[in-house]
């Protein structure tokens, strides 16, 4: 395999809090090198990373690919090409499928399809009963024997405290979480936004905030009675945040992410019954993305993480009650978590970083997230100022429903390196 | 003027006047005075909106204001009077024959104008005209009345 | 005649809700409904303003009174209208509300009334067809012409509007016709009430620039009408009410109550009616129930609406406002 050199980016390493110039070189899949003047053998690549930033590569612990079942939608492939796009060099596909992903053969499948697409690294999220239908449940050992790093019932809660409780206890097992769809049905069946003025104006049911808060309390009480590890979905609410940061105090075992939708967008964006801004949980009110970023400042929030979901453009283009739920956003990711969090002092870009890679590698005990000597050589390079107009029509995805086409992001990845190859170069686009 | 619309109607029976929205109704209204004051006898007096007849209906835009019309219930074995300010090419006059097709069958209409100004783009002419005026061409008639307009006054003016 | 100059601020292309019409258009709806009324008082009910115009009227709710209300006031225009229902029709065999229209647009038509079970239904199409889209209530989003028929009522029998007091009675959290109301009425300076057991009553929806009035004694205490919603037999099997017997006990508009108000209170009501539920017969069928004359007014509405629809486009809309292209 032929080294790379990186020279001349500013390394951002948060797992040994370093910050600064300096070069960065990889060796046989393997970090092997980082300080000032590094030097190469002849022959090896060099990637002149001046003015750009260099971290160990993005992890995305939501996303959607799809396959099997809707491949018209994204695959396995497509979706590891659209994470390496936004910089990512890992990420976790949910097992709501179709079938759904509750099996070791169909664990299996994704992890071959990965290696096949070589592209980002894709660890399979194996189902917490088997359909996902909240009544039996899965051989979380199988799963994990064939490469599954957590398990989840997403698209849905965990249906009942009692199948939660049993399947916290029995992860512990095997050191994985159980991450949760946090979202009480009797409260939010038919609502299509959140409920409040918008709603009320446009005449759409809404789901409450409480649909939300109720679960997240079931989780975090239930983690606790377990000694289990809970990893909350897609945080949207000022109440979540609040209870998490008090269970986390109380030293329960709770992590949880947040999309970068529900730090940059309000149910506003649901005038005129925009489809693309229709998701589950639903754009919230401003209070609760403030509380999100304050969350995420304090750590309350552990990562971000994308919740990709594709849809096709002919499911999207209905009646707003009748689109189904969801969004895309592998490739907006760092460009809206920069302008959002980082320009507006929010977080430093270090701490971006951390949220973005090192936490998330470390709470799902993930290789990488670091760029120490001998760790795996997944890395990126992006630009942290510059300024890009969102084509939809250029995505790696197969998909295009997304809220962000035609807006201004800041922070674009430019090489993606995964085992120590360029799965993604902004330069040869 | 009202003299003559009750020559011309050989009496007063049967005679409803009916004013062209707008101004033709003031006039109507006042020839209504004259002819009671003269023959003693109150003439019923009805009103008409053409607009929702007219024949450049689609043409024109932003949609124009549509006026009251109040007519009896039927125009059967009436003498009608049309009355209006100005008559220039006719199809205001032409809209009203339409709508009074949709009320009744009178025995007889007559036009009686203020100003007749010539003109015409369909075959149709005043019974009774008040003036007949000369007007050249990128000129107009514009005729004003104290209730609507606080004078009465006939100019002829240049178009805009 | 001497051209009279006086023009009429446009309405646009649709008529999809009042939420986004000024005081001056509604204003213009209802000035240009008077003359309608005399139309259908005459002996031939009918005008000549739309001869040749193509309108379809495309329910995909059952509706009688106001498919008949539309269709009486487009026929009174001279239009040629077609009504298509959903059931047996292409629409339940699956094919989409996007096709649906362009079908219809292909076939040259004018003008589409579209009522439909979802909201956002009307802006939908009318975003994506060039014929003109008139909202005949899109799920629990608005009704536009029925809040117009009863704010003419209301006019026809008080004449001054600023500064009545109506209250809207029943299942707001669910009514598109509550929600227009509350538009057009808050818009003319007309002071709005609303009142219903707190499960039917939207969030925040003082920051319509309503009043919640909590008991129906409180309502008819305040207003000098009342505008009484149908109660759906659906609401108490999805557990928001537990009993309609109990919601006519509660909330309904008796004649009993009704004696007890400080004065006479005009009765609306948008029709069908739950005789007994919501409204007692006595008060439906009483001396100050309108719920007839706003039957007539609706279709002097309707005819208002597609008059000044028709041949709009957004260009003369902006024209009219005096904006440039």
């Amino acid at each position: 395999m032929t080294p790379i050199l990186i020279r001349g980016g500013r390394v951002i390493d948060p797992s040994r809090g370093t910050d600064g110039p300096a070069d960065v070189l990889l060796e046989d899949g393997r970090i092997s090198a980082v300080g000032r003047g590094v030097v190469a053998d002849e022959g090896a690549t060099i990637i002149e990373a001046a003015g750009k930033v260099v971290a160990p590569g993005l992890i995305d612990l939501h996303v959607h690919l799809r396959e099997p079942g809707q491949e018209d939608l994204e695959t396995v492939s497509t979706g590891a090409m659209a994470a390496a796009a936004g910089g990512f060099t890992a990420v976790c596909a949910m097992p709501n499928t179709d079938p759904v992903t509750d099996n070791q053969a169909a664990v299996g499948f994704i992890v071959s399809q990965a290696q096949r697409a070589g592209k980002a690294r894709v660890y399979p999220i194996g189902a917490v009963t088997l359909g996902q239908r909240g009544e039996q449940l899965a051989e979380f050992g199988e799963l994990v024997g064939a490469g599954a790093v957590a398990v989840s019932d997403d698209g849905k809660p965990v249906a009942t405290s009692h199948m939660m409780r049993t399947a916290l206890e029995y992860a512990r097992t095997f050191g994985i979480p159980v991450a949760d769809h946090c979202e009480d049905m009797s409260l939010a069946q038919g609502g299509a936004m959140h409920e409040g003025l918008v709603s009320t104006r446009l005449g759409l049911k809404g789901i409450p905030a409480a649909a939300e808060e109720i679960m997240v309390a079931r989780d975090i009480i239930l983690a606790e009675l377990t000694g289990g590890h809970v990893h909350l979905c897609h945080m949207s609410t000022r109440g979540s945040v609040e209870l998490i940061r008090r269970g986390k105090e109380r030293g329960i075992r709770v992590t949880a992410e947040a999309t970068p939708h529900h730090f940059s967008l309000t149910h506003e964006r649901c005038e005129h019954y925009d489809t693309n801004a229709k998701m589950n949980p639903p754009l919230r009110e401003a209070a609760d993305v403030e509380a999100i970023r304050r969350g995420l400042k304090d750590g309350t929030i552990d990562v971000v993480a994308s919740d990709h979901a594709p849809h096709h453009y002919d499911a999207k283009e209905r009646e707003f009650d009748l689109a189904p739920n969801g969004i895309i956003g592998l490739e907006t990711a760092l460009g809206v978590a920069i302008r959002d969090l980082v320009e507006t002092g929010v977080l430093s870009l270090p701490e971006l970083v951390e949220r973005m890679s090192t936490r998330a590698a470390r709470i799902f005990n993930l290789p990488g997230g670091t760029l120490a000597v001998g760790a795996p050589a997944d890395v990126v390079v992006f630009d942290p100022t510059e300024r890009w107009v969102v084509r939809p029509d250029a995505f790696y995805s197969k998909s295009r429903n997304t809220p962000y086409g035609g807006a201004t992001l800041v922070g674009r990845a430019h090489q993606t390196i995964v085992r120590g190859r360029v799965v993604f170069d902004l330069s040869t686009v | 003027m009202a003299v003559e619309i009750v020559e011309r109607c050989h009496g007063t029976e049967g005679l409803l006047l009916v004013g062209i929205q707008r101004r033709g109704v003031e006039l109507a209204e006042r020839i209504g005075k004259l002819i009671e004051g003269a023959e003693g006898v109150a003439v019923p007096l009805g009103k008409l909106d053409i607009t929702l007849y007219r024949d450049d209906l689609q043409a024109i835009g932003p949609r124009p204001v549509v006026g009251e019309t109040s007519l009896p219930a039927s125009l059967d074995d009436r003498t009608v009077v049309i009355v209006d300010d100005v008559l220039h090419t006719g199809r205001t006059v032409r809209a009203a024959l339409d709508e009074f097709a949709d009320f009744g069958r009178p025995r007889r209409i007559l036009l009686c104008v203020l100003i007749d100004r010539g003109g015409r783009e369909l075959p149709i002419q005043a019974d009774v005209a008040g003036q007949t005026v000369r007007v050249g061409p990128g000129e107009r008639v514009d005729v004003f009345v104290t209730e609507l307009d606080g004078r009465d006054a006939v100019e002829l003016a240049r178009d805009s | 005649m001497t051209a009279d100059a006086t023009a009429v601020p446009a309405l646009g292309k649709d008529l999809i809700g009042l939420e986004t019409l000024s005081a001056a258009q509604i204003r213009v709806i209802l000035d240009t409904a008077e003359p309608f009324k005399e139309v259908s008082e005459r002996a031939i009910k009918k005008v000549p303003a739309l001869r040749g115009k193509t309108i379809v009227n495309l329910f995909f709710e059952a509706s009688t009174r106001t498919r008949i209300s539309f269709e009486f006031a487009e026929k009174r225009l001279s239009a040629d209208t077609v009504n298509v229902a959903t059931q047996g029709s292409s629409v339940s065999k699956g094919e989409t509300l996007v096709d649906t229209a362009r079908n219809l647009e292909a076939m040259r038509i004018d003008m589409v009334v579209i009522r439909h079970g979802a909201s956002g239904a009307a802006k939908f199409l009318g975003d994506r067809i060039e014929s003109n889209v008139i909202n005949a209530g899109d799920g629990k989003h608005e009704h536009p012409t029925q809040a117009l028929l009863d704010i003419l009522t209301l006019r026809d029998r008080f004449g001054e509007l600023a500064g009545l007091k109506v209250a809207i009675c029943g299942d707001i959290l669910h009514s598109r016709v509550a929600r227009s109301n509350i538009w057009c009425l808050t818009k003319l300076g007309v002071e709005v009430g609303v009142c219903g057991p707190p499960s039917l009553l939207p969030r925040e929806v003082e920051a319509l620039g309503v009043t919640v009035l909590p008991r129906i004694e409180d309502a008819i205490a305040w207003a000098d009408a009342l505008n009484v919603l149908r109660l759906q037999l659906e609401r108490m099997q999805a557990g928001f009410i537990p009993s309609l017997r109990e919601y006519n006990r509660v909330f309904g508009v008796t004649r009993e109550r009704l004696e007890r108000a400080p004065k006479d209170l005009v009765i609306l009501h948008p029709g069908p009616m739950n005789r007994g539920v919501e409204i007692d017969s006595d008060v439906a069928d009483g001396p100050f129930s309108v719920i007839l004359p706003q039957v007539t007014n609706g279709v002097a509405v309707r005819m208002a609406v597609l008059y000044l629809l028709a041949g709009g486009t957004g260009a003369v809309a902006a024209a009219a406002r005096g904006e440039t292209s």
